[in-house]
């Protein structure tokens, strides 16, 4: 008889049914789709973060100071130590590999412009712009295209446009960039040579950066090193990694920690571990958070953090009463239905239980559809925010339908008690 | 509440009737209304409340968090850089003229720096900043020092810089164009960046000594990217012999994440305040669909269409109006606690989102009043009075 009243209930009523359903499922959707981005935007977000540029910098070990003004480096160019060139790809070899996002090489030369006595003295930046590497079975492409995504290049025109002979040089050319106020002063255009170091290169595009580099010559990093007579030779790196927010623990020195507290603080991507990772990997190499950048990540990332967070929090609260006022509405249009089965005999018990079993097909019903709903807007949220996934947990599914059910017998509880309580006479009647 | 109580005579009645202004059966018959169901009113106008108070607090973050996050990102340092024109000094009164632009937002920083390359003792070059530092350290919150001078013959060492000059922190010599400045170190300066083969010096100490003025002004402004751009072209007419740069990797960085948690907290913003708004469709529905019973007898004493969609459509309006405006200051209040809890920060109160949120509160009420009315009309008064 119990399945028969349930299951007529959903014949016989469809449309009431379907409106608490269509409630249930947008609520649902409504939540899964804001808890799946809350819980995904720490990660989005620190990506995002990356626009600010590298975060490590890599130094030789024994370097000496850099003598740099404006721009201009004073520096003799061979003085000083180096990284070797060949140790780079081994930064995808480190343990949190996969959050580094890239890394650049820079190689800066002094090179002499014009002749004679309108000789002036600019650096010359060797560095990948987009190079092809490969460490063990991996291949990947790395330079400042990635770490340095304010750099922009354009053809002088005023157009961005790149075509074929203008543009980001390739790695493997005689190409340069030059910095936009030094084309300026030098009245050049893209297509034009340059004699630098009594070698022609080709102007291929002008760079732009708001920096130092605006009055410099970007080159590919082989030309650098051609043109220092030190083949191999790299300056310093910039690495751009994914990290997490840095606590007490992070800046411990992991000289002094115990073995199995060195291996927590070894396997947490802190900037620290991870400059201590890439010293490792790159020999005579130091490697340095550059604070500028790494030290504010982190309260930018959990202040969005902590509003996406409440944010949810007031979703759910929504959805929640979306859901059970949808339920007190649905059920109490039924008093006259409750009326009818309490004058048949039916006992309290026996009326809520009809109620709670058909409150509990819809939340599972409504559950499993506003999950898919939900799962398809935040896949949606991220696409068009992000241009990424946002992945949702399997385990959220059960937690999510956990908390349907709850919500929508907690919505139902107050309204079905009043129902049942109803002087079945007055209810007969048409009375309330 | 009865008025039953205060009935006398039917002459009495019949007199207080008389005396009473014609449109008062409009708004009896919607107190009426309101008291008589004042369970099932309440829990209307309660959804009407939460549901304007979510739709308030969403937009005022909405607008608010923008302007916060700005503020965070001024951590980064400076925006704008002010250099002078092929490498010469900037004028004397730079500094004035900068601070006499007026910035948006109350919050505007500039910083002098002026370089020049020393030599210490055994011949090394390096290069020596004057600065003030309590600017310096007001614009770059992330330089890491061990104790900031506080006396102007004290130097603040890059950690790079101090190997060379000062490995034991001893006091130590510097020569610029022959002129020799002893200096003893206050503290370490670490940023990983070039600063930390640098020297720094309060800016009157090193003027004394190189006769060097600031060739650069580090500003750090708060706003929008309009905003900041139109004071950029203010400072250019102040000092038109400077070249005013924005730093753009400060600038689209900043950009980049600001639009991507602006969209981010647009869309659960709408989703929130949909879902809310379903909330109150849902129990307002309820509400007026459960009062059939009252719309059958008006239709059947010979009400017209209009007057009774009338009368549910303004008990819907006026629940929508009390909902909003109760809602409005609760959502005010909700805000200010996310702004405190989250960011340390008042969240000021945007009394310009209340139109959207009363329109669209009685829009809202209006939507879920006329439904089930449009629903209730085909059928036969008698028949909803049989109770079929």
């Amino acid at each position: 008889m119990f399945p028969r009243i349930v299951y007529e209930s959903f014949r016989h009523q469809a449309r009431r049914k379907l409106l608490a359903g269509i409630a249930i499922t947008l609520g649902v959707a409504v939540a899964t789709a804001m808890i799946a981005v809350a819980t995904d935007i720490g990660d989005k977000i620190n990506r995002e973060l990356r626009s600010y540029g590298a975060n490590l910098v890599v130094t030789p070990q024994e370097d000496t100071l850099d003598v740099e003004v404006g721009g201009i480096n004073l520096k003799p160019p061979s003085d000083g130590a180096f990284l070797n060139e060949a140790d780079l790809p081994k930064i995808r070899g480190t343990f949190w590999h996969n959050n580094i996002v890239g890394f650049s090489p820079m190689l800066p030369v002094t090179v002499k412009i014009g002749s004679g006595s309108g000789a002036k003295d600019i650096t010359l930046i060797g560095t990948y712009f987009n190079k092809p590497l490969h460490f063990g079975k991996q291949d990947f492409t790395t330079g400042v295209r990635i770490t340095h995504p304010w750099w922009k290049v354009s053809c002088g025109d005023g157009s961005d446009k790149a075509s074929r002979d203008c543009g980001w040089p390739a790695d493997d050319s005689q190409n340069v960039l030059l910095g936009e106020r030094l084309a300026a002063k030098l009245a050049k255009r893209p297509g034009d040579t340059l004699e630098v170091a009594s070698r022609q290169l080709t102007i291929f595009g002008i760079l732009s950066t708001g920096a130092a580099e605006d009055d410099e010559i970007v080159a590919p990093l082989a030309l650098a090193q051609q043109i220092l007579g030190k083949p191999g030779a790299v300056r310093r790196v910039y690495v751009s990694a994914l990290t997490k927010p840095q606590d007490a623990f992070a800046t411990q020195d992991p000289n002094t920690m115990s073995p199995e507290v060195r291996d927590r603080w070894y396997c947490s991507p802190y900037v620290q571990s991870i400059a201590y990772q890439l010293q490792e990997v790159i020999p005579h190499s130091h490697a340095e958070q550059i604070r500028q950048v790494a030290q504010n990540e982190g309260t930018v990332l959990s202040r969005i953090k902590g509003l996406m967070l409440l944010v949810t929090l007031a979703a759910l609260f929504a959805s929640a009463l979306a859901v059970s006022s949808a339920m007190a509405t649905a059920i109490f249009e039924r008093r006259v239905e409750v009326g009818l089965m309490k004058a048949l005999g039916a006992g309290n018990l026996a009326v809520s239980a009809i109620f709670f079993a058909e409150a509990l097909l819809l939340a599972l019903v409504g559950g499993i559809a506003g999950f898919s709903a939900g799962a398809l807007l935040a896949h949606q949220i991220g696409r068009s925010i992000f241009n990424s996934q946002i992945s949702i947990e399997p385990v959220l599914f059960p937690v999510i339908l956990a908390i349907a059910v709850i919500v929508t017998f907690a919505g139902s509880a107050a309204a079905i008690r009043r129902a049942v309580k109803f002087d079945p006479v007055f209810a007969l009647r048409g009375e309330g | 509440m009865s008025t039953t109580s205060t009935l006398h005579t039917p002459n009495q009645v019949a007199d207080r009737r008389a005396k009473a202004p014609h449109a008062s059966m409009f708004t009896r018959m919607l107190l009426r209304a309101a008291v008589l169901r004042r369970r099932r009113a309440a829990a209307a106008l309660l959804a009407m409340i939460v549901a304007a108070a979510v739709a308030t607090a969403m937009m005022n973050l909405y607008v608010d968090v923008q302007a916060k996050l700005r503020t965070e990102f001024r951590n980064y340092g400076a925006n704008v850089v002010i250099v002078g024109k092929d490498g010469q000094s900037l004028p004397a009164d730079a500094l004035a003229r900068v601070e006499s632009a007026t910035g948006p937002g109350s919050k505007m920083l500039a910083v002098p720096f002026s370089y020049a390359v020393a030599r210490t003792k055994d011949g090394q070059s390096v290069v020596v900043v004057g600065t003030d530092f309590t600017r310096a350290r007001q614009l770059n919150h992330w330089w890491k020092v061990s104790h900031w001078p506080d006396d102007p013959k004290q130097a603040l060492i890059g950690v790079r810089a101090a190997t060379v000059v000062s490995p034991n922190r001893q006091p130590f010599e510097l020569t610029f164009q022959g002129k020799p400045i002893e200096l003893t170190s206050a503290g370490m300066l670490q940023t990983g960046a070039g600063e930390d083969s640098r020297i720094y010096l309060d800016q009157s100490e090193f003027q004394n000594w190189t006769g060097v003025s600031p060739s650069t002004i580090e500003v750090a402004v708060n706003g929008t990217a309009a905003e900041v751009e139109s004071f950029m072209r203010q400072l250019a007419q102040l000092l038109p012999s400077a070249d005013i740069r924005p730093v753009r990797q400060i600038m689209e960085g900043e950009a980049n994440v600001l639009n991507k948690t602006r969209a981010t907290l647009y869309a659960s913003a709408t989703l929130v305040v949909l879902t809310s708004a379903l909330c109150v469709l849902a129990t307002l529905m309820g509400w007026v669909f459960d009062r059939r019973r009252d719309f059958a007898i008006m239709k059947a004493l010979g009400a017209s269409e209009r007057l009774v969609n009338g009368f549910f459509a303004t008990e819907a309006a006026a629940m929508g109006a009390v909902g909003a405006i109760l809602g409005f200051f609760i959502g005010i209040g909700v805000a200010v606690w996310i702004g405190r809890a989250n960011f340390h920060a008042p969240v000021v109160p945007r009394f310009s989102v209340f139109p959207y949120v009363f329109a669209g509160s009685i829009a809202v009420a209006l939507i879920s009043a006329i439904l089930p009315i449009t629903m209730l009309r085909r059928i036969q008064p008698a028949m909803i009075l049989r109770g079929e």
